[in-house]
C-alpha cells in the first residue's frame, strides 16, 4: 500500500510547533517516550515498547563449524524485519532502502562494538561454535525504530541462555536444560542508540522522535553509547550540515539518556530473574494489563468429550458423500488429450508483455547480426527475406514470446504443413527453403551463436 | 500460570503412556487476549493459550494492486510470520489454511476491489499455534470491524497411541504423541515402495 503523504498544513504545523519548542506528545525536547520491557517464557524472547513503537527480539543459538579465517570465534547474525502489520507502506518489495540502513546500524552496534565475547562461544577450535542469532520483527512503527531495535536486541542478549557444555578431551558432551543449568552469554557492555532529529537546517534538535516529526525532519543523528560513556558508533543521516559543539552537545545528551535506560534495562532484566527463580507467574501472559476494558483473561477450561464419539458419528451419518471428481478426458489430436479444467493463469500481464516485446526484438537482432556476419553479399537477398519475413512475424500474429521456447503451440499432423512459425527458429526453415548451400552456413550460424 | 501448565502436563502426560484414558477431563489451557494494541493496522489482537502467543494485524479494506484486485468482492490475504529465521513451506501451509477459513467468514462483496490483509506474528510456541493463529486472526478482524457473517475459531486436538483425545496439547505433548513415531514408520514404507519401484523401472533385467 503506498503510504499517505503528509499534508502541507500538517507539515506547516509540526514545523511551527517545533519551533515554539513545542511537541504534540506534551514532551520537552530531550525527553524520551515511556519504555516498556516485557519478557516470554522461553530466555531470549522480549517485547520493548518505545511509546507506540513496539519491537519483538528473540535469540537463538545452534552450533556450526567456525568461519575459515576466524576458527576460534563463535558468529553472531542479527536480522531486523520490518513486519507487515507495523505500517501499511511495508511491503516486501517497498523496504528495502529503509531496512538495510537499520540492518547495517544494528550490525556496527552490536557487532564491531564488541559487546559479546566471540571468544566464548567457542567449543571446539576450528570445528564447532557457536551461531547465536537475534531476530528482531518490529510490530509497530511509531517513530525511532532503531532505539527500539537496539534496546531489544541487547535486552534479549542479556537475558539468553544457551546449554551448556563440557569438552574433556576429545568428548564433547551437549547437556539439555533440563541436566544443566543453561548458561548466560558473556556480554561485555550494553551498547544504545540514541537518535536526534534536527529541522530546520539543524537549529532545532529533538531526541526520540515519533513518526509524524521522523516525516517533516531534515536530518538524523544517531549515536550509539553505553553506560562507560564509550561511543560505539555515530551515523548521520538526511544530508544536513553539522557543527562541532552540536555534535558534542548530542553525545553529552546521549551519555545522560543512555545511562537513565541501562537502569531501566538492568532493572527489568533483575525483575524477570527474581520472579523466575521464586517460581512465580512469568511471560507475557503476565503482562497483560488486568483492569483495561480491551483485555480479557479467562482461567483454565474443562470440557467434557464423553459424549464425541456419538457425536462424530452423528455428523459422519448426516454428512453427504464428497461429490465425484472423475472427469473423463477429451482427446482433441493425437497425442493431445486434456482432463479437467485448468485454472486460469494468475501470473500478472501487464510486467511479463513489457519484458516479451524487449526480449523478442533482443533475439531477433543476435540472428539478424550473425547471418550477415559469416556470409556477406550471397545472403542479402535472403537475409532480407527474413527481415521481412520476421516484421511478419511480428506485425501479422500476435505472440507472446517469453523465455521459453514454445510460445505457440503447434498441433502437428503428419500430412499437413505447420499452421504457425516459432520466430527462434524461422531462419532456420526460411534457409532450408530457398536454397541448398546450407550445410557451410547453418554451420557457421550456430558456431556465430 | 506456568505452574498449572506444566503440573496439567505432566499428569496429561503420564495418563497418555500410562494407564487410564482421560475422557471427559480434557481442558483447555488459559486464555487471554488483548484488542486493540497497535496504533497502525486498523483491527489488532493479542491472543495467549497457555505460553503460546500470537499478535495479529489487520489492515482493510484498503488499497489493492490492480493486478490482485477482485471485481466483485474483497482481495484476502493472509500473512504468517514465524519467530525465527525465514518462512517456510510450513507457514505457507498455515497461511493458506487460515486464508481459506477467513474467506468463508468474512462478507467480501460488500468491498469489492479492495484488500484485507491479515499479518500474524508469532510470539511463543508451545504447542497448538494453529489454533492460536486462527483465533488472534478472528480477534484482530472483530476489532478492525471488518464484516463477517460468523465468528470462528481454532482448537487443536491430539491423538495418543491409546486413543484417548488430548484437547489443546503442549509442544510436549504435542512431542510425545506417538502419532509422530506412527507417522514415521509409515513413512519408511513409503520410502521403501519408492525404492522398489523405481528399482524395478531402472533395473536392467
Amino acid at each position: 500500500m503506498k503510504e499517505t503523504p503528509l499534508s502541507n498544513c500538517e507539515r506547516r504545523f509540526l514545523l511551527r510547533a517545533i519551533e515554539e519548542k513545542k511537541r504534540l506528545d506534551g514532551r520537552q525536547t530531550y525527553d524520551y517516550r515511556n519504555i516498556r520491557i516485557s519478557f516470554g517464557t522461553d530466555y531470549g524472547c522480549c517485547i520493548v515498547e518505545l511509546g507506540k513503537t513496539r519491537v519483538l527480539g528473540q535469540v537463538s543459538c545452534e552450533l556450526v563449524s567456525p568461519k575459515l579465517n576466524r576458527a576460534t570465534e563463535g558468529i553472531l547474525f542479527f536480522n531486523l524485519e520490518l513486519s507487515q502489520m507495523a505500517a501499511p507502506a511495508f511491503e516486501p518489495g517497498r523496504q528495502s532502502d529503509l531496512l538495510v540502513k537499520l540492518n547495517r546500524l544494528m550490525e556496527r552496534c552490536l557487532r564491531n562494538s564488541k559487546c559479546i565475547d566471540t571468544e566464548s562461544l567457542c567449543v571446539v577450535a576450528g570445528e564447532k561454535v557457536w551461531q547465536i542469532r537475534v531476530d528482531l520483527h518490529l510490530l509497530n512503527h511509531d517513530g525511532n525504530i532503531i532505539d527500539a531495535a537496539s534496546i531489544a536486541a541487547i535486552v534479549a542478549l542479556c537475558h539468553f541462555r544457551r546449554p551448556d557444555v563440557s569438552v574433556q578431551g576429545d568428548e564433547v558432551t551437549l547437556y539439555t536444560p533440563e541436566e544443566r543449568d543453561p548458561v548466560p552469554l558473556s556480554i561485555h557492555h550494553m551498547p544504545i542508540c540514541v537518535s536526534f532529529a534536527f529541522f530546520q537546517q539543524g537549529t532545532y534538535l529533538l531526541v526520540d522522535p515519533n513518526e509524524r516529526e521522523e516525516r517533516v525532519m531534515d536530518g538524523l543523528l544517531v549515536i550509539a553509547m553505553n553506560k562507560h560513556r564509550e561511543i560505539c558508533t555515530i551515523q548521520s543521516s538526511g544530508g544536513i550540515m553539522l557543527l562541532k559543539d552540536q555534535v558534542l552537545r548530542c553525545s553529552k545528551i546521549a551519555g545522560v539518556k543512555v545511562a537513565e535506560i541501562t537502569e531501566l534495562i538492568l532493572k527489568a532484566l533483575e525483575n524477570d530473574q527474581k520472579v523466575r527463580k521464586e517460581g512465580g507467574k512469568f511471560g507475557f501472559a503476565e503482562s497483560i494489563a488486568n483492569q483495561r476494558i480491551t483485555a480479557f483473561k479467562m482461567e483454565k477450561a474443562p470440557i467434557d468429550t464423553s459424549d464425541v464419539e456419538e457425536k462424530a458419528e452423528e455428523i459422519i451419518a448426516e454428512a453427504e458423500p464428497p461429490s465425484e471428481v472423475v472427469s473423463t478426458p477429451v482427446l482433441w489430436t493425437p497425442g493431445t488429450a486434456q482432463i479437467g479444467e485448468g485454472v486460469e493463469n494468475s501470473w500478472g500481464d501487464l510486467e511479463d508483455s513489457e519484458k516479451e516485446d524487449d526480449e523478442g526484438g533482443g533475439d531477433q537482432a543476435i540472428i539478424l547480426d550473425g547471418i550477415k556476419m559469416d556470409t556477406g553479399v550471397e545472403v542479402s537477398d535472403i537475409g532480407s527475406q527474413e527481415l521481412g519475413f520476421h516484421h511478419v512475424g511480428q506485425t501479422g500474429l500476435e505472440f507472446l514470446t517469453s523465455d521459453s521456447e514454445e510460445e505457440e503451440m503447434i498441433i502437428l499432423e503428419p500430412d499437413k504443413n505447420p499452421k504457425k512459425i516459432r520466430t527462434q527458429t524461422t531462419s532456420a526453415k526460411q534457409e532450408k527453403a530457398p536454397s541448398k548451400k546450407p550445410v557451410k552456413r547453418r554451420k557457421k550460424k550456430r558456431a556465430a551463436n | 500460570m506456568e505452574e498449572e501448565t506444566h503440573t496439567d502436563a505432566k499428569i496429561r502426560a503420564e495418563n497418555g503412556t500410562g494407564s487410564s484414558p482421560r475422557g471427559p477431563g480434557c481442558s483447555l489451557r488459559h486464555f487471554a487476549c488483548e484488542q486493540n494494541l497497535l496504533s497502525r493496522p486498523d483491527g489488532s489482537a493479542s491472543f495467549l493459550q497457555g505460553d503460546t502467543s500470537v499478535l495479529a494485524g489487520v489492515y482493510g479494506p484498503a488499497e489493492v494492486k490492480v493486478s490482485k484486485e477482485i471485481f466483485n468482492k474483497a482481495t484476502l490475504e493472509v500473512i504468517l510470520r514465524p519467530k525465527i529465521g525465514l518462512p517456510g513451506v510450513a507457514e505457507k501451509s498455515r497461511e493458506r489454511l487460515i486464508r481459506n477459513t477467513c474467506e468463508a467468514v468474512v462478507l467480501g462483496t460488500l468491498h469489492p476491489r479492495t484488500s484485507i490483509t491479515v499479518v500474524l506474528q508469532v510470539v511463543s510456541d508451545a504447542g497448538s499455534l494453529l489454533a492460536c493463529c486462527l483465533n488472534a486472526a478472528c480477534m484482530a478482524l472483530v476489532d478492525a470491524g471488518v464484516p463477517m457473517r460468523a465468528l470462528f475459531c481454532g482448537v487443536a486436538c491430539a491423538l495418543d497411541s491409546d486413543g484417548t483425545l488430548v484437547l489443546d496439547p503442549t509442544s510436549k505433548q504435542e512431542k510425545l504423541q506417538q502419532c509422530l513415531a506412527a507417522a514415521q514408520a509409515a513413512s519408511q514404507h513409503v520410502f521403501r515402495f519408492y525404492r522398489e519401484s523405481l528399482q524395478r523401472r531402472y533395473s536392467k533385467s
